[in-house]
């Protein structure tokens, strides 16, 4: 269960702007955190607040296969993140590191930014306290919920190879 | 119901009769390849899980290739950690500057991966390997350590598209043309989580380097991969290359598609890709004269050798618009020494272009050609994100080698077909 403050963004929020390629060079989250979202908001890595939720568009994460994207977004204090829609790549990203993300149309398009939100991820129930409305996410397959029970896909793996 | 070849190549490596779209299953793995951006952060997954050994050292490639010859301090440490993990797990496949080439021109010309091949790479673009009709899928690099560590992994079945190609490409109309068209008509979500299968007769008019631009591309559209059938042309090329026996995968003729779509190759103009979506595409006639200051022929989507040719049958005996940087960087080692054999280096220097060892460099924003807040390039590259090739007020313009090079000579998009 996560609530915390909306940061919102549109449609086909790319990889380049979660994590532009300049910053590339290093591997440490923390380093990556710094610059996340740099290119569509130079506020983000120095307002957001641990537990806050990314809200998006369609098509969130495209482009590269970075994993550094997700990777910044959970190391800035995001606790999830919610999209209309995520590209494939991006979303199996978030899988395999255990990081939370949820597709959901209607609360894409309805949340704002500055709401206050909470997030049960294994029921998928999202409400916007500041409006009262409520929404629910797709929930993930079982062989989805058990990589991300495990703690990620390489801990599943670990295991499952013994 | 029948299977796309995708499908096909897929239930085969799951040790499966048969699969459906929508299936989760674990296949096995015949490439596992990784960059100098994505290896590291692979390596420190593996690593962390405890892991200390490699599936299978033949089957892994690590290809140095993004910030290369190191840029920095910090890309000189990423080259580094791949290199010693490299030593350490006896990777056979490992490319370092002097042998490294753009990741996808290299592992097809140096035979790593062909026909019927499941292969995942912690780079987006691996979908290139789809014109030589294998499975090939970008990852990330949790993904290409779990490959690493047991030559496996997850895949959801896509379902797809169908892309029937008929007739034959006018003057200076080629793959890229193809791909940004497809990718106008359906958007850059429009395969999200599917496979773009290319059919139809236009298919045996394009060069097997006009299929991996538009295979390269798919993921512009979300795709999961793009895949071409395996005729003649894909044979003759992985002739004296491919170590292994090619596994020819067809799609049954009942195998169900979401939609189709058809492009007439004939009807096709040069086409570009204007800021900041590569779906925002317009024919370059609609868009002729607006001014540029670099121009960029190279990267995974056109850096081979075709590409070098077409951009030196427009270069040749002329020279580039003051004002305009015109940077031309052969994928590999080996496009490279064809084209200095071929008299077409000595052609961009004396045309005034910079010719680079390969990198990817500039395409991704990383070095050799970053730019400045107000400018603008046309490059042959695959994305046009804001800040994609430096300043977030700089503008990238996506075309094929024959417009870059007619637009380092206009200095401003031009159309290849008046040079």
């Amino acid at each position: 269960m996560f609530k915390g403050k909306v940061w919102k963004y549109g449609n086909n929020v790319d990889t380049d702007v979660i994590i532009p390629a300049r910053y590339l060079n290093s591997t440490k989250a923390e380093d990556l955190a710094a610059h996340c979202m740099e290119d569509i908001d130079r506020s983000f890595a120095s307002s957001v607040q641990k537990g806050d939720i990314i809200v998006g568009g369609w098509n969130f994460g495209c482009g590269s296969s970075r994993e550094h994207a997700p990777i910044a977004i959970q190391a800035s204090g995001i606790s999830c993140v919610i999209a209309a829609s995520f590209a494939r790549i991006f979303y199996r990203n978030s899988i395999n590191i255990g990081f939370p993300i949820l597709e959901c149309p209607q609360a894409a398009e309805a949340i704002q930014s500055g709401d206050i939100i909470s997030v049960d991820t294994t029921t998928g129930k999202i409400l916007d306290e500041t409006t009262g409305e409520t929404f629910e996410a797709k929930p993930f397959p079982p062989f989805i919920e058990n990589i991300i029970a495990k703690g990620g896909l390489l801990p599943y793996l670990k295991e499952k190879l013994g | 119901m029948g299977m796309t070849m995708t499908q096909k190549i897929l239930a085969a490596h799951a040790g499966l009769a048969e699969v459906h779209a929508g299936d989760l299953i674990e296949a096995n793995l015949d490439i596992v390849l990784g960059n100098d951006v994505t290896t590291p952060v692979a390596i420190g997954v593996f690593e962390k899980a405890g892991f200390t050994k490699v599936f299978d050292p033949e089957k892994i490639v690590i290809a140095l290739d993004h910030y290369t010859p190191c840029k920095d301090i910090k890309s000189a440490d990423l080259c580094k950690t791949a290199r010693e993990f490299a030593k350490k797990n006896h990777i056979t496949h490992i490319y370092d500057v002097g042998t490294v080439g753009i990741e996808h021109a290299l592992l097809p010309e140096q035979g790593i991966v062909g026909p019927g091949d499941c292969v995942i790479g912690a780079d987006s673009h691996t979908c290139t390997y789809g014109a030589l009709g294998a499975f090939s899928t970008g990852v990330g690099s949790t993904d290409m350590a779990a490959g690493m560590a047991s030559g496996q992994n997850w895949f959801k079945v896509p379902s797809a598209i169908k892309v029937e190609l008929t007739g034959k490409s006018g003057p200076c109309v080629s793959g890229k043309d193809v791909i940004l068209h497809l990718i106008g008509e359906i958007g850059v979500d429009g395969a999200l989580y599917q496979s773009l299968e290319f059919t139809g007769d236009g298919v045996a008019n394009l060069s097997i380097d006009d299929r991996f631009t538009i295979a390269n591309m798919a993921i512009e559209a979300g795709g999961k991969n793009g895949i071409f059938p395996v005729d003649d042309i894909v044979r003759d090329y992985i002739k004296d290359r491919f170590q292994r026996e090619p596994v020819i995968y067809e799609a049954d003729p009942d195998a169900e598609y979401t939609r189709t779509v058809h492009i007439d190759l004939s009807a096709l103009e040069p086409t570009v890709s204007l800021p900041h979506l590569p779906s925002n595409t317009k024919t370059v006639t609609e868009v002729e004269g607006m001014p540029i200051q670099q121009v960029v022929i190279g990267s995974c989507t056109n850096g081979r050798i075709s590409d070098l040719r077409i951009a030196d049958s427009i270069l040749k005996g002329r020279k580039v618009a003051d004002g305009v940087r015109c940077i031309i960087i052969p994928a590999t080692q080996e496009i490279y020494l064809q084209a200095l054999k071929e008299g077409l280096i000595e052609d961009f220097i004396h045309a005034g272009c910079a010719v680079s060892t390969p990198t990817c460099g500039p395409c991704l924003g990383g070095h050799m050609g970053v730019m400045s807040a107000g400018e603008r390039a046309v490059t042959t590259t695959n994305r046009n994100f804001v800040g994609r090739m430096g300043d977030t007020r700089s503008e990238v313009i996506l075309a094929s080698p024959a417009v870059a090079a007619a637009s380092a000579l206009a200095g401003c998009v031009a159309d290849p077909r008046k040079i």
